[in-house]
């Protein structure tokens, strides 16, 4: 399950985020800002989950930090599924 | 506004004063020879005014931040470029002692700021970056013994000539992402400033602004460490915003009052009769009010969301949007209520050598839209208005 979360996080953000360097090179701990991510990009990697997963984030959780590495995005994602469900 | 203790009410009172006697009394002169407030800027030094907000445990005044905000609305009355280089220290000033994080050579320099009263420039925006001062060029290149320099070709220095030190952004590594940033913070003296143009602008004349290429040298120390991100949303952006638009409102009530004084003059000669003027005067007495509930609204927020845990609140998208909004709202709602001043009064305050002149207070505040421009800030909120839920 939370794999299957990473790699298609990993999908939006091959799509979106813009990165200098192949997304599969980034690790799921990986700061994804000094990785390259411009916060203009990190809005576009927001709506694009938010598509992908069919959730909505929350305004407390549209933060720098919850879209800082693919792991905090998971447990974001995980989170908003837990409470929906 | 509350100015609670004995040192916040010391302090008002002798930056008004300052605002007063020195700074309005230079106004004119520091405007026309576009040159730097010095008077009042000695003057704010002997006061101790340029260490007032550092906390007294690295021997500041300790004063509120509501004070600061209120000494540059008093500042700007008297001369906008006075309130402009005070409200720039102020944010480099708070930048480093709310993310000092224990950094032992940043807790040493703020007690020299505090001891020799040093002026704080910054250089954040570069040629090469379009205006955006998420990213940078230049960076932190190790050149051995533990010591790094730094190039950067930055094409507005606020009163850098005239600085003791110069608060530098730049990328953490030559290898880094632009994105990948860090402050530096260089001595003026130690470091070699390229003049590369000249400041001879519309308004904001006595900031005295060129453009520069900064090289300084420096050890590792001097590099404040703190996330550049995090320094950016929960002080950079919203204390210039709240700064400079506190600023912008005392210059545009200083033209109002104008506007009253050439209203209340035309009443007493003829009393009883109709001033049609202080109808209109009217009308811009309630854009003047909307632009200062907005500003107060503002600074509450801000101080409402930095005494949360973890200031928590200043890293949301919420945020972001709260302080652009007032960026955005106060440059325009600025010059506008200067130049419908200009409109009621007429010739009286077209004229500058006459005592209800506002052509400098109109030229001042229209760099409030330039001043990280609104186009970039629509844009980021554009983005940021998808995705966030309430706004």
């Amino acid at each position: 399950m939370t794999d299957s979360i990473r790699t298609q996080i990993r999908q939006v953000l091959a799509d979106h985020a813009r990165l200098p360097a192949d997304v599969d090179t980034v690790s799921d701990d990986a700061d994804l800002f000094q990785a390259g991510m411009t916060s203009h990009a990190s809005v576009n990697v927001m709506l694009a989950l938010e598509d992908s997963f069919d959730v909505e984030f929350p305004d407390s959780m549209l933060r720098r930090s919850v879209f800082e590495s693919i792991d905090a995005i998971a447990d974001a994602i995980t989170q908003i599924t837990v409470t929906a469900a | 506004m509350s100015i609670g203790t004995d040192s916040d009410l010391e302090f008002a009172t002798s930056v008004r004063r300052i605002a007063d006697e020195v700074a309005a009394a230079h106004a004119d002169d520091v405007d026309h020879n576009a040159r730097f407030p010095r008077e009042a800027i000695d003057a704010l030094r002997e006061a101790g005014a340029l260490s007032a907000w550092i906390p007294e445990e690295y021997g500041g005044g300790g004063v509120s931040l509501e004070s600061i905000a209120q000494a540059c609305y008093d500042l700007a009355r008297g001369c906008s470029s006075t309130a402009m280089v005070f409200a720039m220290h102020q944010i480099q000033v708070g930048t480093i002692f709310r993310h000092i994080e224990g950094q032992t050579w940043f807790e040493g320099y703020l007690q020299e700021v505090c001891a020799d009263q040093r002026l704080i420039a910054s250089a954040t925006s570069e040629v090469g970056t379009g205006g955006d001062m998420g990213r940078s060029v230049a960076a932190v290149t190790p050149i051995g013994d533990g010591r790094f320099m730094l190039e950067k070709r930055a094409p507005v220095v606020s009163y850098g000539a005239y600085s003791d030190d110069i608060l530098t952004t730049v990328r953490r590594s030559p290898e880094g992402e632009q994105s990948d940033q860090v402050m530096v913070l260089h001595r003026t003296a130690e470091t070699e400033m390229e003049l590369t143009g000249s400041w001879d602008t519309i308004g904001m004349r006595g900031t005295c602004s060129p453009g520069f290429v900064l090289r300084a040298k420096f050890p590792a120390g001097q590099i404040l460490s703190a996330p550049f991100a995090k320094m950016m949303a929960e002080s950079i952006v919203p204390l210039s915003h709240l700064l400079w638009s506190y600023a912008w409102l005392g210059i545009a009530t200083e033209a109002f009052e104008r506007g009253r004084a050439f209203v209340r003059a035309q009443s007493r000669r003829n009393p009883g009769q109709p001033v049609p003027a202080a109808h209109n005067l009217s009308r811009v007495m309630g854009q003047l009010s909307m632009l200062r509930s907005e500003v107060g609204g503002a600074l509450e927020d801000y101080m409402r969301w930095s005494s949360a845990p973890g200031r928590e609140p200043l890293s949301t998208m919420a945020s972001i949007l709260r302080f652009n909004n007032l960026k955005l709202g106060a440059s325009e709602q600025a010059p506008k209520i200067c130049q419908d001043v200009l409109e009621v009064v007429g010739i009286m305050a077209y004229k500058n050598d006459s005592p209800y002149g506002v052509g400098r207070h109109l030229r001042d505040t229209l760099s409030a839209r330039l001043m990280v421009a609104n186009e970039r800030i629509n844009a980021i909120d554009a983005g940021l208005l998808m995705i966030a839920k309430e706004v």
